[in-house]
């Protein structure tokens, strides 16, 4: 384990850093995730020897770039186990995935009666898009509260999805929480009432092997910046059948078979979805970096961060006056530790820890709805990648032990 | 930057118990502050009668750096015309960028000189200034009613 943890902690060039005098640690992988080499090299190879627009241009580099996006498109799809590359849409992030869901999907499906239905601890990301078509189609919006413990609470699922509910929107895994929710059981429940279910892969793509057949989600996305991959890169999949009947999002080049004057007909799957050049670059460097995860094992990244969160949790909660806000059991929680400090605003907390080289994430991570769920203007963030070490989290813990008494608290 | 440099004995003094954080129930103006980067929120009152701060308060929560800058704001314009506000709001603004280095030229900032040297942590600015931004929009409104 520690020799393997080695090798893989020197594929990540940035990590030896040193950051206000100290070896930099990372805990802010919620964020952003580091570059391994492989991808470094992957995306180096591509603009070195096939710069070229992908499905344009009969020439060598061009049919090069061609086959390069569909590889990355075939990778993809395996990873997520979907059942064809038609149903994998290249985005630029999650957050345009969803838009893409919430305008094409969201404008053409849901009505006046119709509900949506979200959970308090979405991002904004897979909130503010559904409070703008709920606003345009005059639908309402509703919430699943969460159980004292920050689980999905089935009362409130079993009483907020309804015949009424055209669809329903929730994260795999909170960017605060660290919950990670039963999204089969819930997509099983969603479908028989009749509802289509979006998910946001996002947190729980970089920890853990996701089936989305298995899952049956109807929709599932994520960012290749949180998985290892390039910024710039993101991933939708969806069934084929809505995506066959969702009207396209973005228009212009690429995405059309023929245009005339007054009218255009559109593309076939996936690039209907594709307007303009692509981001081969991002795909690329992102099929790397889903290589990279493989070859790593989930094996290694499952143990390693789960007896890292673990150790986080024992030794985080033996801080005076520190509280943590989530499932704290590994069966329920990735590995995101949220947290605050009695009398300590968490920006402090992050610039204390940050004069020792310690990267964590304050604020109210794009989740403000969440934020006031839980009575804080904001909370601390240490989230974690199998690249991390035990270290790494004694330094934490040492770094936060010294908060009070920075700001003035005696202890 | 060292920490001792930014959390400074006047600096948690001024952010832990502030006498200036009150409501101030005969204010003539009142501007919210909001910081969304991490979520600092305050709300400055003042009392100005014949074009002077009688009186000046703030209501709200947020960071250390924000609180403390505040409260000393509040502590250095009391008594003053809403021009001399203004001014020292400008100075103060021109201190963080760095347009305004002379000491000299720095000195009717009193105790707010201790945030001179904020730039050097960016993440942290906008809680330093958010107090005089507001005060430099909440000084005109006053002014117009
Ligand atoms: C749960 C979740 N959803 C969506 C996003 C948005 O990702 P991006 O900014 O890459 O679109 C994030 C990023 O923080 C996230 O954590
Ligand atoms: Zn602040």
């Amino acid at each position: 384990m520690k020799a393997k943890l080695k090798l893989v902690r020197d594929q990540f060039p940035i990590l030896k850093q040193r950051v206000n005098g100290r070896k930099l640690v990372y805990l802010d992988n919620a964020a952003t995730t580091q570059t391994p080499r492989a991808v470094l090299d992957a995306v180096r190879e591509y603009k070195e020897f096939f710069n070229a627009n992908p499905r344009r241009g009969a020439h060598y580099l061009g049919g090069q770039a061609t086959i390069l996006l569909e590889r990355a498109r075939r990778k993809v799809q395996h990873f997520l186990n979907a059942p064809s590359p038609e149903e994998i849409i290249f985005t630029r992030n999650a957050t345009e995935a969803l838009n893409l869901i919430a305008y094409s999907f969201g404008l053409s499906k849901i009505e006046a009666k119709d509900e949506i239905v979200l959970c308090i601890s979405e991002h904004h990301s897979n909130l503010v898009p559904w409070q703008r078509i709920a606003r345009l189609k005059g639908a309402a919006l509703r919430y699943l509260y969460l159980n004292d413990d920050y689980t999905l609470n089935w009362e409130e699922v079993k009483n907020k999805i309804t015949a009424r509910t055209a669809l329903v929107g929730i994260a795999h895994m909170s960017n605060v929480l660290g919950t990670i929710y039963p999204i089969k059981e819930l997509v099983g429940f969603a479908h028989k009432q009749g509802a289509a279910v979006v998910v946001d892969g996002v947190q729980s793509v970089p920890h853990q092997p996701v089936d989305v057949q298995d899952l049956n989600a109807d929709f599932f996305v994520f960012s290749g910046h949180k998985v290892f991959g390039p910024m710039g890169i993101g991933v939708l999949y969806g069934k084929r059948r809505f995506l066959e009947a969702m009207p396209p999002f973005l228009m212009g080049g690429e995405m059309v078979e023929y245009v005339q004057e007054q009218e255009a007909a559109f593309s076939e799957l996936p690039y209907k979805f594709e307007a303009g050049t692509p981001n081969l670059e991002g795909a690329v460097g992102l099929e790397a970096a889903l290589n990279f995860v493989e070859e790593v094992g989930w094996d290694f990244v499952q143990k390693q961060e789960r007896q890292l969160l673990a150790y986080a949790l024992e030794t985080l909660q033996k801080i005076p006056y520190l509280s943590v806000y989530g499932p704290k059991c590994l069966k329920q929680q990735g590995p995101v530790l949220s947290f605050t400090i009695k009398d300590c605003h968490p920006h402090d907390v992050a610039t204390i820890a940050d004069a020792e080289g310690i990267a964590l994430r304050s604020g109210h991570h794009c989740a403000q709805p969440l934020m006031n769920y839980l009575g804080v203007p904001a909370t601390s963030r240490a989230s974690f990648s199998f690249y991390n070490t035990k270290e790494e989290i004694r330094r934490l813990a040492a770094s936060l032990s010294k908060v009070r008494k920075w700001l003035g608290y005696g202890s | 930057m060292d920490l001792s440099e930014l959390y400074t004995e006047l600096v948690l003094e001024h952010s832990r118990n502030c006498a200036n954080k009150r409501l101030l129930e005969c204010a003539t103006c009142s501007k919210r502050g909001y910081n969304p980067s991490c979520g600092d929120d305050i709300t400055i009152e003042l009392l100005i009668e014949k074009d002077q701060i009688i009186d000046a308060a703030f209501t709200g929560f947020g960071c250390a750096i924000s609180q403390a800058s505040t409260s000393i704001m509040i502590d250095l314009i009391k008594g003053r015309s809403s021009a001399e506000a203004q001014k020292l709001a400008d100075i103060f603004l021109g201190m963080i960028k760095r347009e305004i280095k002379e000491e000299e030229e720095l000195e009717p900032l009193g105790d707010a000189i201790v945030f001179q040297n904020i730039s050097n942590l960016p993440a942290r600015v906008k809680c330093a200034v958010l107090a005089w931004r507001t005060l430099k929009a909440a000084v005109p409104e006053a002014n117009s009613h």
